[in-house]
């Protein structure tokens, strides 16, 4: 949280139309919005919290629970979409029983949907901390899925 | 003055207004969703779009100026077409339970869908899932039959001053929600309940404790008592069809007894008990210099908005009970023990014209002994629907008197319904207190009518008592932040959470018109002109009270059973 203060202090005298870059810039720290980052901010500006989190969740680029350890980024944009992107999103979110912005339980993975990855080429494509999975078909995704999550629990038995 | 013409029809305008506000004011109706009368408008939902010659699309009347020779259609083919689609649209994905909806017969969207002839569903789409709120004790939210118009959002921000909701998420996937879409009781939300006032739709309504209160009447080992709050008198009538501004206390007092209640007391009587209290912890608190300004409590949404957002303020706040715990104290302590009845089996109910009573009676400090002062709280509109439920013909019924021994009131106690009903009541007792003499006149002019903020200085013996009265917690924010500031210098505010007073809690029957509201107060202040009582002090109940039972104002009884403590919430705001 020092972290939120520090970055509050550099947006001294701060109005309203400084919210959108003091929410970015605490998420860009902290990886997501959190009550009391929120509660911070809505002091520092003097506006109410139910504002922020208006103004949050009006925007795809906030989320509100700390990433999984591994970070899925499921591409929805035009050649992706075409190629079947929204089954996958459905596989993604059944399997791994969260929507789009949360986080699971165990805190393994997240899910984040983004307009355009850039990647048209190897639709549909979905990358994960970083690294690029292309031609996705339902059966792959929800290997890929069954393998990250036997490597975190394996992980997480040493 | 500017002259247009509506309808074929010549009407008077003047420079700036909307041509909505000219259009009523020439007896021109045209429906509206979103527009609030008192704040800006918003433009939102369409409904009131007109025909303007030279213009090529419709126009919002809520928020287009008039201009000199402009020529309006409000109801032409044109118009009418789009309103109907407007709402068509709306029902789209809007539940069809209207039969089951507590809305039903007041609902603005069922009654403009049967008004524009919507005879079937037009468009379907895929209803959103949504959960029900039912975290709050006085406000059940049904995000399902939001229609979005915003109303509550702005009453919330601009009228009150609190903020916990506002539009979530964006697009189809919009909602009206708190902050990280919680419960609304862990919310900043004061549960004052003009959000309901306000709603067009069965999306926000109060708690009903109806069906548990009747089968507590219906079990012959718990005795029922009710007691009813000062506004309560003035307003019911309307949800009987009469005109507003009737007083029916006596009507009220026979309706009661019919439902089965076997003590009707008056929280007027009550009131006059509050008056005894705050009055002296003024007189002490100004003569020990005590903190002041001291503020009254008699507002639950008022005292949890300061616990929340002012909680450096606690200590100016009166620690009295309001009149409803005061009386629900007494009757389980008092009136139990003299009769000899346990107080377990007293089944003690309220009907007041407040959403937030429902959320005071429940507060922790509100049963001693975990045995709480109050069992139930009901709104106007509840006992209305009781009194329908029944069979009870409401015109038909004969005037009857409340019971004793907290059946008297005087006016001053009756005043509390309105905005500065409590400061003048409180300023009669307090010069009578601390001077021996009576305040001559009795009326406080000064502190009647229907404006956010009133303020006066009275004088009382030597002393030049600084006052201010505040209704809507926007205002009440305002005043505070003067205080902080040094730029008002007071001794006593009166805070009423809903703006007008208790006649316009949320509670009361719908509306939102200033014309109801200004016929509802003066329905008081004739009770109050024609009173042969108007001064706590001379109610001979309350002397007999505090001679049979409690003592002295503040004194030691009074303590235990009389007042109370805040503390503050550390809420999301």
């Amino acid at each position: 949280m020092n972290d939120v203060d520090s970055i509050l202090r550099s947006f001294p005298d701060a109005k309203r139309d400084s919210l959108i870059p003091i929410l970015q810039a605490v998420q860009e720290s902290q990886g997501f919005l959190s009550r009391e980052a929120v509660v911070r901010i809505s002091r520092h500006l003097k506006m109410p919290a139910s504002k922020i989190y208006g103004v949050a969740t009006f925007y795809n680029q906030f989320r509100f629970q700390a990433k999984g350890q591994y970070h899925i980024m499921l591409c929805r944009g035009t050649a992706c979409h075409v190629k079947g992107s929204a089954k996958l999103q459905e596989i993604i979110c059944k399997q791994l029983k969260i929507q789009p912005g949360q986080t699971t339980r165990d805190g393994f993975f997240s899910l984040e949907v983004v307009a355009c990855i850039g990647a048209c080429g190897l639709a549909p494509v979905i990358s994960i901390n970083g690294e690029f999975y292309s031609s996705m078909t339902p059966d792959k995704v929800s290997a890929l899925l069954d393998n990250f999550k036997q490597k975190a629990t394996s992980h997480e038995g040493n | 003055m500017i002259t247009l013409h509506a309808n074929n029809r010549t009407i008077q305008a003047q420079e700036g207004e909307t041509i909505l506000s000219a259009l009523k004011r020439a007896g021109i109706s045209v429906p509206t969703l979103c527009h609030i009368e008192s704040l800006l408008p918003d433009g939102a939902c369409r409904l009131c779009v007109v025909e303007v010659e030279g213009q090529r699309g419709l126009i919002p009347s809520c928020s287009y100026p008039v201009s000199d020779g402009m020529k309006i259609q409000t109801h032409s083919p044109r118009a009418l077409r789009a309103r109907k689609t407007i709402v068509e649209l709306l029902l789209a994905n809007h539940p069809d339970d209207c039969m089951y909806c507590h809305r039903n017969d007041s609902c603005r969207l069922r009654a403009l869908a049967a008004e524009l002839g919507v005879q079937q569903r037009r468009f379907g789409s895929t209803p959103v899932d949504h959960k029900i709120d039912l975290s709050s004790p006085s406000i059940i939210r049904d995000p399902a039959k939001c229609i979005l118009c915003g109303k509550c959002v702005r009453v919330c921000e601009e009228i009150q001053g609190v903020s916990a909701i506002n539009f979530i998420n964006r697009g189809s996937k919009t909602v009206v929600g708190t902050a990280f879409n919680e419960g609304l009781n862990v919310s900043s939300c004061v549960n004052c309940g003009q959000c309901v006032m306000i709603c067009p739709t069965g999306a926000l309504v109060e708690r009903s404790q109806a069906e548990e209160i009747r089968a507590a009447l219906a079990d012959p080992e718990r005795i029922a008592v009710i007691q009813h709050a000062p506004a309560v008198s003035v307003t019911l009538a309307e949800e009987f069809g009469l005109k507003p501004g009737q007083d029916v206390a006596g009507i009220l007092n026979a309706a009661l007894r019919r439902l089965g209640f076997k003590r009707v007391f008056d929280t007027s009587f009550s009131a006059d008990l509050t008056i005894m209290e705050e009055a002296s912890e003024l007189a002490h608190r100004i003569r020990t210099g005590g903190p002041l300004p001291m503020f009254t409590s008699c507002s639950p949404a008022w005292v949890k908005f300061i616990e929340e957002f002012y909680p450096d303020f606690i200590d100016h706040v009166s620690t009295c009970k309001s009149p409803q715990q005061m009386l629900g104290a007494v009757i389980k302590n008092f009136y139990a023990s003299r009769n000899g009845i346990d107080p377990a089996r007293i089944y003690s109910v309220s009907v007041m014209p407040c959403l937030a009573k429902k959320f005071e009676a429940s507060r922790p400090e509100m049963a001693p002994d975990g045995r709480p002062d109050i069992d139930a709280v009901i709104t106007t509109r509840e006992l209305a629907a009781m009194i329908r439920m029944q069979g009870i013909d409401f015109t038909s019924l004969e005037p009857e008197e409340a019971d004793h021994p907290f059946g008297e009131r005087s006016s001053a106690g009756k005043l509390f319904g309105a905005t500065g009903g409590v400061m003048e009541a409180a300023l009669r007792t307090a010069h009578f207190l601390l001077t021996g003499r009576e305040l001559d006149p009795p009326k406080v002019t000064a502190l009647r009518g229907l404006s956010g903020i009133k303020t006066a200085t009275v004088r009382i013996g030597d002393l030049d008592v600084n006052v201010a009265v505040a209704s809507g917690l926007a205002n009440a924010r305002q005043i505070l932040d003067d205080i902080r500031s040094g730029e008002r210098q007071l001794h006593f505010v009166e805070i009423m959470s809903c703006p007008g007073g208790c006649i316009a809690g949320g509670g009361q029957p719908y509306q939102t018109d200033p014309d109801r509201l200004r016929a509802r107060m003066a329905a008081l202040y004739e009770i109050d002109r024609q009173a042969p009582v108007q001064t706590s002090h001379r109610n001979e109940e309350v002397a007999r009270l505090y001679e049979e039972f409690l003592g002295e104002p503040l004194g030691e009884r009074s303590h235990e059973l009389l007042h109370t403590h805040y503390h503050h919430r550390d809420v999301m705001q």
